[in-house]
């Protein structure tokens, strides 16, 4: 069984061990495709995104087509095929979101951070992602920095959120 | 199974407990328009073109994943169902080039019928376009995802009918593409090229690799002699483009049409399925007397190789068990060998001046030609293939009335075979024709079946079975006296997977195993005209057996011609000569 120490000490792994945990984490799910997008979020949570090689390795391991690992992944915006950068901004566009003003962070945000949604910047400190309700409704239109939440964002307080960052 | 009573449309049926609402409506000739449903292979309500109203129900149901229920109350054809189906149909327009004109499936088309079915006059929505990617890479395959209506026939088909899973669905939304992952080509996929999702397509998304322009310039170019041979189950399906019922045999209308097309001679596969019986026949024998009187037991059991996506999908899935395929080149392969050897030296033309085109039932067999083994003496064995479609584009754009055309017999000496080569095209027909011979060749006795037929292989039963009981051989084979041959037949590569890890595992109790890579066999591969379902693959099925019975000549080694080809140029079955032109050697390739 992979433990938390496991996972909380990935970012110091070589690449062989990060596969080697990944390997456990498929073991403990038993290898099942019905346990496929557990498997895919522990492998985001090891490698920090999901390469074609990370798929191709769970495809091998769990013996079923690269073509349907790739189909699940790329369904959910969570799951990225592309390294992520230092910070993920999230952005929910969930109904109550998106009617106080959501859709107006997200632009600015574009702005501020000159890449698109799905997108690292150049220098990799910050991934823009949107999510679809994060459960957070009351905080409208709220916005996650890894995995901190904040709540009521307006473009008008982008500059102060992320400077506090850099 | 008890009955359900309900009423569609103020009519009071019966149906199977089970049963969905469209296939009841069906049952009582009520046809719900449809889209992607596909009788046995697609239900899954992804183009909800088939909803209906049901009383006591909030939103309209989709019918083809609805099963009927005790009281049911369903109306097909009220104006809410009518004015939705027209909606969703322009909404999967809006996403659609609508270039018909240009579109190689104008007027053989489902959205189109569709369209005319439910009456649409115009369209109000012009949506986001999806991906315009046109995916060449392959050499059977071609996919034009801009044209693509997102209806998962070719997804169900690879994934759950195939076993292969290389079509998938990728992104959401308009972002949606089908196809292998988004870093891969199907040309550099696990794809098997067997073409069933070309077969499925109700669109014009999925195409074979086109060949006749290739085709055209040989037959219009003065110095190429050009050669064309035709597999069995094409003439089994080649009138269903020109408006004959499924099943009906045009063997002699194909032979003309492809004289009138210029082609300088009409040579038959056939000749070398008879030519496949007598090599691969040997060879099981061979692996045969080696397990039983030595102390080396050969690879068992052994498995046909005619089918060349079956052949792709074995490499990539069960690499380490190459050694059970027969080493046997397909039929066709086979042909185009002896064709640039034994014939060219027969009409002395050297064989970089001869052109062979293989008209095949199957998309597969246009990869397989440009598999690097595929050639002889520095010559490549075919240059082209053509599916029957192909073919029969061919003849229409040559102005040729093939309705009107007489008969005309294939050209000699490699036109000539005999029933058992007929059967190739169907499944359990490579078996059938190698027991008839093998059995002979065992007992010195022929086999003792009624009209020769092995009927426990006979059908479209996903895996079939036969115990053969060897008694009395000739003294060669005594020690096969009492022992029971075990032979299995599939279809499909998902039966084969089947097949194969029993294999695998050690527990497989069977000598030799037929597989053919679509399901029914040739008649319904991937080149064949379409629509296809069980009752046309009956049709066609059954027209292979007419044909069959209809000749004098049922068995492969009573062949005379074949028989000749030994005796003044390849010496004997597995000879010297045999290995290097007749056979062939597999590559071990990546699962993913």
């Amino acid at each position: 069984m992979i433990t938390h120490e496991e996972i909380c000490s990935v970012h110091s792994m070589t690449e062989a061990e990060k596969y080697r945990v990944l390997e456990q984490v498929m073991d403990d799910y038993d290898r099942k495709e019905n346990n496929l997008i557990q498997i895919l979020h522990m492998a985001q949570a090891i490698f920090g995104y999901l390469p074609a090689e990370v798929q191709s390795f769970i495809a091998e391991k769990m013996d079923i087509p690269n073509s349907k690992v790739n189909s699940v992944l790329t369904f959910y915006s969570f799951f990225s095929t592309k390294p992520k950068g230092k910070y993920t901004v999230g952005i929910c566009l969930g109904t109550a979101c998106y009617v106080r003003g959501g859709k107006d962070v997200v632009n600015k945000l574009k702005e501020v951070l000159g890449c698109d949604v799905g997108e690292t910047t150049d220098d990799k400190i910050f991934s823009l992602q949107v999510m679809r309700c994060i459960g957070a409704c009351g905080l409208a239109p709220a916005m996650t920095i890894n995995d901190k939440v904040y709540k009521q964002v307006n473009p008008n307080k982008l500059h102060r959120i992320l400077g506090m960052l850099k | 199974m008890s009955l359900v009573t309900l009423s569609i449309n103020d009519k009071t049926i019966q149906a199977e407990e089970g049963t969905t609402i469209f296939e009841a409506a069906k049952q009582n000739n009520i046809l719900i328009p449809h889209f992607c449903y596909l009788e046995n292979v697609h239900q899954m309500g992804s183009c909800r073109i088939c909803v209906v109203e049901v009383d006591g129900a909030r939103n309209l149901m989709a019918s083809c994943v609805t099963e009927v229920r005790e009281g049911m109350v369903v109306h097909t054809n009220t104006s809410k169902v009518r004015k939705v189906r027209k909606v969703l149909y322009e909404l999967i327009l809006s996403d659609h080039p609508k270039n018909c004109l240009g579109c190689h499936r104008n007027q053989n088309c489902e959205l189109q019928d569709l369209g005319e079915q439910i009456q649409i006059d115009g369209f109000r929505f012009e949506g986001v376009k999806s991906k315009d990617i046109v995916d060449s890479t392959s050499a059977s395959i071609v996919r034009d995802s801009s044209k693509c209506i997102l209806c998962r026939r070719c997804v169900t088909v690879c994934n759950e009918i195939q076993g292969v899973g290389v079509m998938n669905a990728h992104h959401r939304g308009f972002a949606t593409f089908i196809g292998p992952s988004e870093d891969e080509s199907l040309g550099h996929s696990i794809c098997t090229n067997c073409g069933q999702c070309i077969v499925v397509c109700p669109v014009g998304a999925l195409k074979e690799k086109d060949s006749t322009q290739l085709v055209w310039d040989a037959l219009l170019d003065k110095s190429k002699t050009v050669i064309v041979q035709t597999a069995p189950a094409v003439r089994v399906a080649l009138g269903e483009k020109f408006g004959f019922e499924p099943g009906t045999l045009v063997t002699g209308k194909m032979a003309t049409s492809l004289r009138e097309l210029g082609f300088n001679y009409v040579f038959d596969t056939n000749f070398a399925a008879d030519l496949t019986i007598l090599e691969e026949g040997s060879e099981f024998l061979k692996r045969v007397t080696e397990t039983f009187t030595t102390a080396e037991p050969a690879v068992l059991p052994m498995i046909t190789s005619c089918s060349p996506g079956w052949i792709k999908y074995v490499e990539h899935q069960y690499p380490n068990h190459l050694g059970h395929l027969s080493s046997c080149k397909s039929p066709h392969m086979m042909l185009g060998a002896l064709i640039k050897t034994y014939f060219a030296e027969k009409i002395n033309i050297d064989p970089k001046d001869i052109f062979v085109v293989s008209v095949m039932p199957c998309t597969a067999k246009k990869f397989e030609i440009t598999r690097p083994e595929m050639e002889s003496n520095g010559v490549r064995d075919v240059d082209a293939v053509l599916t029957t479609r192909e073919l029969a584009r061919m003849i229409k754009d040559a102005g040729i009335d093939f309705a009107q055309l007489p008969d005309s017999e294939f050209d000699s000496p490699l036109g000539l075979s005999s029933g058992a080569a007929d059967i190739f095209g169907t499944t359990g027909g490579v078996m059938e024709a190698a027991i008839r011979t093998v059995y002979e060749l065992v007992t010195g006795r022929e086999l003792p079946m009624e009209a020769l037929h092995v009927q426990p292989l006979v059908g479209l039963k996903q895996v079939k079975t036969a115990d053969l009981k060897i008694e009395n051989p000739v003294e060669a084979y005594s020690f096969l006296d009492g022992v029971t041959v075990k032979v299995a037949v599939t279809s499909g590569l998902k039966g084969a997977s089947k097949l194969m890890e029993e294999i695998r595992l050690g527990t497989s109790p069977y000598h030799f195993i037929e597989v053919m890579g679509c399901p029914g066999g040739c008649i319904s591969g991937g080149g064949q005209p379409r629509p296809v379902d069980d009752s046309v693959r009956m049709k066609r099925m059954q027209a292979i057996y007419r044909e069959d019975e209809g000749k004098q000549l049922r068995k492969s080694h009573q062949n005379k011609d074949v028989m000749a080809l030994y005796k003044d140029f390849l010496g004997h079955p597995l000879g010297h000569l045999s290995h290097e032109l007749l056979h062939t050697t597999y590559v071990k390739r990546d699962k993913n």
